[in-house]
């Protein structure tokens, strides 16, 4: 089974619909002694970094995080919280994945990046299986993640930043898979791929 | 590259679709989830739903209407009508929705949007505004285009955007439903003093209309209504037809 991790303010229901669609089994994990019976877990995230961060440290959530073995797939916010820290309110992350996530600069273009964007696939991982770089996913986003060696994919608005990461057992998407229509689907198949097979 | 997105928009009244002209006179326009799936289907890069009959009792039934939208379809949407309150907000983000769109409670409550924006983030918080031209300047709406606030729609969506808007739904009260044209003059002195997503709404009637907003006026989006529900323009034909003239669409 796949554990969703649920907080406040996180939309776990759309992830929820995604794995449903999949015909995966999941349920939704509060407290950190519910993530061991896990196969795997999703941390989807939206809002603030460092909200996002509290809700997990409330209830140790983070600490399992960083000493899990289980495959891990972080969702946006999700993602940027595998980093060590982030500038949205000086957030320190879980620091799975070396790294700081930055603002985008406001004065270049229209800040969230918001929309359907490609990626460039930079590295090989079971998670990119079939993708194409002609695909679209969708983004919402004022912060990103410098390109750096975890970097599986990179997208471009206003710079490069990473929009697949990976580092041992952690996976990290800065676009909603589980809103990026048929290839959002596909990649969370990937993912699920990756877990049971 | 970051695509332009189209956007159709559902208005609901007693969870039906129905679309009117110049905010008056309602015409059924089918099943909002079907039509939803309809769309997302086609290519929809988002969707909008405004429940113009939300009152409190009508509150349940559009957040059972967003968990079943939010079953059906795996793009992005927003929903909007009759948001008070950060609770309200919370309801339909947990059943499903990306966004809310909020319109006449942030001009009766600017920091709802403050509150809002900190809550669930700016991405989920769409600052709605009704304006109409009068004189040189154009007038912020409320209550469904009933009724006038006195304020400047420019100033107020600096502020909005101020306040912790993620992105801004502009709608021309004087364009919308008559298929002439976007206010490309409204968006574009909108998109020279703003730095969040703008999209376009009110007149698409053709498919030059939606290129000449993002072309022209810089809309980051467009939204439509009629030419989509009754089959006018498909949404296909639409993009194509965009890329072809040079702008950024996602092709499925």
């Amino acid at each position: 089974m796949i554990a969703i991790i649920k907080y406040k303010a996180g939309n776990t229901a759309s992830v929820a619909n995604a794995l449903k669609k999949l015909n995966t089994d999941f349920f939704f994990a509060e407290e950190a002694s519910e993530l061991d019976k896990a196969d795997a877990v999703i941390f989807p995230g939206v809002g603030h970094a460092r909200t996002a961060m509290n809700s997990l440290k409330e209830k140790q959530i983070d600490q399992w995080l960083k000493n899990t073995r289980k495959p891990v797939l972080g969702i946006c916010v999700g993602m940027q919280l595998l980093y060590e820290s982030s500038s949205e309110g000086e957030t320190v992350g879980l620091g799975v994945i070396p790294g700081t996530l930055k603002k985008f600069d406001e004065s270049q273009a229209k800040v969230p990046h918001m929309g359907w964007n490609t990626i460039q696939q930079k590295g090989n991982h079971p998670v990119l299986k079939n993708l194409d770089p002609n695909y679209y996913l969708y983004f919402v986003h004022s912060f990103y993640a410098p390109v750096s060696e975890h970097t599986l994919a990179a997208c471009g608005y206003i710079n490069d930043f990473s929009a697949v990461v990976a580092k041992d057992n952690y996976v990290g998407m800065q676009f909603h898979p589980e809103k990026s229509g048929e290839v959002g689907s596909m990649i969370l198949q990937n993912f699920l791929d990756m877990v049971y097979g | 590259m970051l695509t332009k997105r189209i956007i159709p928009c559902l208005d609901i009244k007693d969870g039906r679709t129905v679309k009117g002209v110049n905010f008056e006179g309602l015409r059924d326009a089918g099943d909002p989830v079907e039509l939803a799936r309809r769309y997302s289907e086609e290519g929809a890069d988002e969707l909008v739903f405004l429940d113009i009959t939300a009152t409190l009792e009508k509150r349940k039934t559009l957040v059972s209407l967003v968990k079943r939208i939010a079953e059906e379809i795996n793009i992005p949407f927003t929903v909007g009508g009759g948001i008070k309150t950060v609770g309200e907000i919370e309801e339909l983000l947990k059943a499903g929705a990306d966004k809310v769109s909020l319109n006449s409670s942030i001009v009766r409550d600017p920091e709802l949007i403050t509150r809002a924006s900190e809550a669930f983030g700016a991405q989920a918080v769409v600052a709605a505004v009704d304006a109409r031209k009068e004189g040189d300047h154009w007038k912020v709406f409320i209550s469904g285009g009933t009724k006038a606030t006195g304020l400047d729609a420019l100033e107020w969506m600096k502020e909005t955007e101020q306040k912790g808007a993620g992105e801004i739904l502009l709608t021309s009260m004087d364009r919308d439903g008559t298929k002439s044209g976007f206010d490309l003059e409204l968006l574009s002195q909108v998109n020279e003093i703003i730095n969040i997503p703008v999209i376009a709404s009110g007149g698409a009637g053709t498919v030059e209309h939606c290129i000449d907003a993002v072309k022209q006026a810089n809309a980051d989006a467009v939204l439509a209504a009629s030419i989509f529900h009754f089959k006018e323009i498909e949404i296909a034909h639409l993009k194509n037809k965009m890329g072809e003239a040079g702008i950024p669409v996602r092709l499925t």
